[in-house]
């Protein structure tokens, strides 16, 4: 450490190897260390293979699997057709084709005429999740997906809506939300005002009131 | 010449300029938000974005600041104004005013078709809260179930600015939309029986500064920040409307206007806006073919082009043999490509203009309810349908000293004078009856460059499918001798060519097209045509007459 001769700035750190001992230039500790743990292996009986497929693995609660589309408590499908998912998606795997609504759905401007989602393509980020602002795309615990032809991986509509008739009542995929329009922002009625997102001085009402995400603050003016 | 203070900058404005703080603003390139304050409207100072600190600088080098924050587009800028829009003061009003235009805002940007371009969502990240600390239920007011056959109305996204009320009272004079009831009821409409169906309807989508009035023909299409957007001009009419091409994926969705002072101002007409439709008909021809006897012998460019080229070389030898027409659709560049190889071939070649379609009279706007056109006049769209008949004609009165008619082509093709004929059509409404195509029925060769089937196609030997305006790049001429860009946004079908690699290719110079030096070569080729060479044609386009002043 004393060759850091004084310069301006310390960016560099040396460090010494470590002087071995007697017992560690033997390398004996070493050794017996290691054998021990081979002995243990050995004479452990117990299997440790899982025996797939007649025994399913046991996923983390996070595991993201194949798609679904959710419905929403009118059976309709819930996606809005925004499109983003498909802007948020890093592989391109989304495409959707927006049809404005009918009248008689006054609470949505618009619906997918198409929804196509290339299981293939797809990386399972889960990013089209987290940008659904209606919660209707989710991934489910689904992971042995085959199929004959590549055609038959392109989820459709229908099929991505016949995942979430298969996993909906499964615990392990719970529908997460409620809400079935569009959105928060969109729930005018029943949710509080919105806290902000910058910090607000202590005389702002919104900080007298938190909701969640006020962030009080002694910095003064929140601009 | 006056001297502007902006935010502690000085700025001079020109001795005729009559700018108001905003305009003066942006010259040193401050930006003052507003959202009913347009151009080319009057000024309502409704909105209260654009509030800025005003004062008077005294001879005496005094600065005397109004007390109150004044709205910058109603504040004329002159001698000795100081506008400050950087202070605390003017950054709390116009958080305020946000936070006000937000409260019934129904904040459903991500099935809105404006998020992306929408100003509200610009200056609400730029000056706006972040927050609402609205506690009550939001003022939602119904959508409009129709107030025209083009757009439409969410009602509930409006923040009533009026700048489509005003867009139709004082440029399109038709005068649709109202502001009807007051305060908080406050909405925009029409009056029942009268939707909003004049010819420049759709400018309105383009004047919203929210996502309120829609186009129904580009409503849920795509988002835009997928869009890939191109300076263009329209084709509709010899207006020649700066315009903005919007596509993705080799696919066009919307054009609207660019504003240029120089050609149309900032609107355009929604003949143009819509009629872009034919460049993804499935009528467009898409196989070039050389024929035989009315049977197809070859469907390759490289063998068709190659046919075209021995035949027009074996008619050249006869004397005046040879003749072309050259249609007002196409570019500059494509017309000199094509009179310049002709008549390299043969110095007797004939070539006439194409026709020029001509539909009722010159519309102008304003109109007040009885259909006379109110002065001054704010909007034309022409009765001539074809974009560079002017430069089109330069080229030929270059190549050939005059302009000879189509009429004139038609009479001589009919008695037998001709024994090729290149033919380019490029209108997609049709340019040629059945009658006016039997001229050509006795000619030995026949070349047809067109987009869509026409009735001449049954007598063409050779056929060579081309491009639309979206397909190709080159210089429109327009009425009044402006010369601009079109430019290249999408790819043609499979089996098209653009016309100017047609032509280079048939003319059998090296390389790819390059349009940039064909532009130059062309300046210094005809006088005429000398200034667009200029490097301002890229921009907002340059008239012919300014040669004369520029050389």
């Amino acid at each position: 450490m004393t060759e850091t001769k004084a310069k301006p700035k310390k960016t560099v750190a040396w460090v010494e190897e470590p002087q071995l001992g007697f017992w560690e230039s033997t390398f004996v500790p070493a050794i017996m260390k290691g054998l021990k743990t081979t002995l243990k292996h050995v004479t452990d009986r117990a299997p440790v293979t899982q025996q797939y497929p007649e025994q399913k693995p046991d996923l983390p609660l996070h595991y993201r699997g194949v798609h679904r589309l959710n419905r929403d408590e009118k059976d309709r499908v819930k996606c809005v057709a925004c499109m983003m998912c498909a802007t948020a998606c890093p592989a391109n795997c989304i495409s959707i084709e927006a049809q404005a609504a009918p009248p008689e759905w006054p609470d949505r401007d618009k619906f997918p005429k198409s929804f196509v989602l290339d299981e293939l393509r797809c990386i399972y980020c889960g990013m089209c999740e987290e940008a659904c602002p209606v919660d209707a795309i989710e991934l489910t615990h689904i992971y042995d997906l085959t199929g004959e032809t590549r055609e038959a991986l392109m989820f459709d509509r229908e099929k991505l809506l016949s995942v979430y008739d298969k996993t909906k009542d499964n615990p392990r995929d719970p529908v997460r939300t409620r809400r079935g329009i569009l959105g928060p922002a969109a729930e005018f009625a029943s949710l509080p005002t919105l806290g902000p997102a910058t910090v607000v001085p202590d005389s702002d009402r919104s900080a007298k009131n938190p909701t969640a995400g006020v962030i009080k603050g002694s910095l003064g003016a929140n601009s | 010449m006056a001297t502007v203070t902006v935010n502690g900058k000085e700025v001079e404005i020109g001795a005729s300029e009559r700018l108001n703080c905003i305009q003066a603003a942006s010259k040193v390139g401050v930006e003052i938000p507003a959202y009913c304050w347009h151009p080319a409207l009057s000024v309502v100072a409704s909105c209260r974005m654009c509030l800025v600190e005003v004062g008077d600088k005294k001879p005496d080098g005094t600065v005397a600041m109004q007390p109150k924050l004044v709205p910058g587009c109603q504040t004329p800028a002159k001698d000795g104004t100081v506008i400050i829009s950087d202070s605390q003061k003017v950054k709390d009003a116009r958080k305020a005013t946000l936070e006000y235009l937000l409260l019934n805002h129904p904040l459903d940007c991500p099935t809105c078709d404006q998020a992306g371009e929408c100003y509200l969502q610009d200056y609400s990240f730029n000056y706006g809260r972040g927050y609402s600390r609205l506690n009550e239920p939001k003022n939602i007011k119904p959508d409009k179930t129709y107030i025209g056959d083009q757009i439409t109305l969410f009602t509930d996204r409006c923040i009533m600015c009026t700048r489509c009320v005003r867009f139709t009272r004082e440029v399109s004079g038709s005068a649709e939309l109202q502001v009807v009831s007051r305060g908080s009821h406050e909405e925009i409409d029409i009056f029942p029986g009268h939707p909003v169906n004049n010819p420049l309807a759709g400018n309105v989508v383009d004047l919203c500064p929210v996502g309120a009035l829609c186009s129904k023909d580009f409503l849920y299409q795509q988002r835009v920040w997928w869009l890939k957007s191109q300076s263009s001009v329209c084709p509709g009419c010899s207006t020649g409307c700066s315009i903005t091409v919007d596509q993705n994926e080799e696919r066009v969705y919307r054009l609207h206007p660019r504003t240029n002072e120089k050609a149309q101002g900032h609107f355009m007409c929604d003949e143009g806006r819509f009629g872009w439709k034919y460049t993804h008909s499935d009528q467009r021809l898409t196989s070039p073919e050389a024929r035989t006897n009315g049977h197809v012998t070859s469907s390759d460019f490289d063998s068709v082009l190659g046919s075209v080229r021995t035949a027009l070389k074996k008619a050249a030898q006869g004397k005046g043999k040879v003749a072309a027409v050259l249609s007002p659709w196409m570019t500059v560049e494509e017309a000199y490509l094509l009179a310049g190889f002709l008549k390299s071939l043969s110095g007797e070649v004939t070539l006439a203009m194409g026709p020029v379609r001509i539909e009722g009279k010159d519309d102008q706007f304003p109109k007040d309810v009885k259909g006379n056109v109110v002065e001054p006049v704010k909007f034309t769209i022409r009765a001539e349908k074809a974009p560079n008949r002017a430069g089109v004609e330069a080229v030929l009165s270059h190549f050939a000293g005059d302009v000879m008619p189509f009429e004139e082509l038609l009479r001589l093709s009919s008695t037998g004078k001709f024994s090729a004929v290149y033919l380019v059509g490029g209108d997609p409404e049709g340019w040629i009856s059945e009658i006016q195509a039997e001229a050509f029925s006795k000619i030995e060769t026949v070349i047809v460059q067109d987009i869509l089937s026409s009735p001449v196609l049954k007598h063409a030997t050779h056929v060579l499918p081309s491009g639309t305006f979206v397909e190709r790049e080159g210089v429109f001429v327009n009425h009044k001798g402006l010369a601009q860009m079109i430019r290249r946004s999408v790819r043609g079908p499979d089996g098209t060519r653009p016309d100017g690699r047609l032509l280079w290719e048939l003319a059998e110079r090296s390389g790819l097209i390059q349009t940039d030096t064909l532009r130059s070569e062309i300046a210094s080729a005809i006088p005429a045509l000398a200034v667009i060479g200029n490097a301002e044609l890229k921009v907002n386009g340059v008239l012919l007459d300014e040669a004369v002043v520029a050389v």
